[in-house]
């Protein structure tokens, strides 16, 4: 077992586990924060999709012994229990950017990384060559990529980054 | 995943140490490869030695003539690093290539050339450019260091530091993606350096990155893609599978390597 100490969505945990403990395994199972999907299990489809100090990551394919020392954040940690959504998943709502919502948490991390790197102002080029490592089944990403470019400019006005 | 220890050494002598005394210990970096195999329990280490914590081991610099870029860089660093774009802007855009973005904030140089997949796109950038792969043993030349599929010329207790690219003329890489996995069906990294011209093909050989010397011959002479009319490039000896087979790949490096060519020549 190995002792590991890291932040996950503000909150300092420690927990003992097994090296072979996936990132996403975690935080699922130990943490039971199960917004973060699995999908694929082989990092190509970003259910999984969580930021790694700042940066967005396939918490399938990162151990959870690489994050000791690091800040996580999960889905859960964009917006306070019962208070408003983080403008992202507003845009989502907003937007109908989901059907079955599988893939949703991972879009979600993916399109607020998108902008932390690339800006408020995304065309549609920009965000469909950005999600190239998330898939959805279900939308035809259309509405996908109008949630993102409308979340995009609403988090320019918003406290929550 | 079968069961393994983990070790975090803060330095590189002590992730030699570490290899030296636990067999079959493996480094990892990104764990953007090896990860996926374990899981596959295609690759078993006892143990796993962890250079992503080894303090400047991710730096990017010149030196005199050449760009410096450390071995747990990673490709998203490579791929907006100002001083990768001003120097070398074929690699950047290669390094900005590679997997999506979630798979660049953690998939390394070292970690791509340490592993040596057939379809990679840095080993055509290394041989193309003629970089020198550094490690903490010696220097190894890109010609040495690759040797065949999934083979190169590191020891088991040898880990790679960095790796010195020196700056080329002109320089362009294009790849052709296989539409499902979107790994280099065939890449082409055209280097056009002081002394002469390479050319570098990745995805399609049976025993990895290798380089077309009639193209580079004809090339040295005028560096156009006109000169390369008339110049095939043999079938035999590349990977042929559902993708394509041997004689498509041939066809596409002799339009890629055009493409290429062009690329370069349109940077000026």
């Amino acid at each position: 077992m190995a002792k590991i100490s890291l932040i996950v969505n503000g909150n300092p945990v420690t927990a003992n586990v097994d090296p072979r403990t996936l990132l996403v395994q975690f935080l699922r199972e130990n943490l039971h924060l199960t917004g973060t999907h699995v999908g694929c299990d082989t990092s190509q489809c970003g259910a999984c999709v969580v930021h790694l100090d700042g940066k967005a990551v396939k918490s399938c394919t990162t151990l959870a012994v690489m994050a000791d020392g690091h800040e996580v954040r999960t889905i859960e940690g964009l917006a306070a229990d019962g208070a408003p959504l983080h403008p992202m998943q507003e845009a989502f709502r907003e937007h109908h950017g989901l059907q079955c919502g599988f893939c949703t948490p991972g879009m979600i991390m993916t399109a607020i990384d998108i902008v932390h790197r690339k800006g408020h102002e995304l065309d549609d080029h920009t965000i469909r060559e950005e999600l190239e490592g998330n898939l959805c089944r279900c939308t035809g990403y259309q509405n996908i990529v109008a949630s993102i470019a409308a979340g995009a400019k609403a988090m320019a006005k918003s406290d929550l980054a | 995943m079968y069961e393994f220890k983990y070790h975090r050494p803060g330095t590189v002598r002590q992730a030699a140490n570490l290899l030296v005394k636990n067999e079959d210990a493996k480094v990892i970096a990104g764990g953007h490869t090896l990860i996926p195999v374990m899981k596959q329990r295609l690759a078993s280490p006892p143990h796993l030695v962890d250079l992503s914590h080894i303090e400047g081991l991710d730096t990017i610099e010149m030196k005199g003539r050449s760009l410096v870029i450390g071995a747990t860089a990673k490709h998203a660093d490579v791929a907006t690093s100002a001083v990768v774009g001003e120097a070398i802007p074929a690699l950047a855009s290669l390094a900005g290539g590679i997997g999506d973005p979630a798979v660049r904030h953690k998939g390394t140089i070292g970690g791509s050339l340490a592993n040596n997949d057939p379809t990679a796109d840095y080993p055509a950038a290394v041989l193309a450019l003629g970089a020198t792969i550094v490690t903490n043993k010696r220097r190894l030349k890109a010609e040495e260091y690759f040797q065949g599929l999934f083979t190169t010329a590191l020891e088991a207790d040898e880990i790679i530091t960095k790796v010195m690219f020196p700056l080329p003329k002109k320089a362009a890489y294009i790849k052709f993606r296989n539409q499902a996995s979107r790994y280099a069906l065939v890449g082409v990294f055209v280097a056009r350096r002081p002394s002469d011209v390479r050319v570098a093909v990745t995805g399609a050989g049976s025993e990895g990155v290798f380089r077309v010397t009639a193209f580079e011959e004809a090339l040295k002479k005028r560096f156009s893609s006109k000169v390369l009319d008339g110049i095939d490039v043999p079938a035999e000896g590349l990977n042929s599978d559902i993708h394509g087979s041997a004689e498509y790949r041939a066809h596409l490096i002799g339009v890629l390597t055009r493409r290429a060519v062009d690329a370069a020549n349109a940077k000026e």
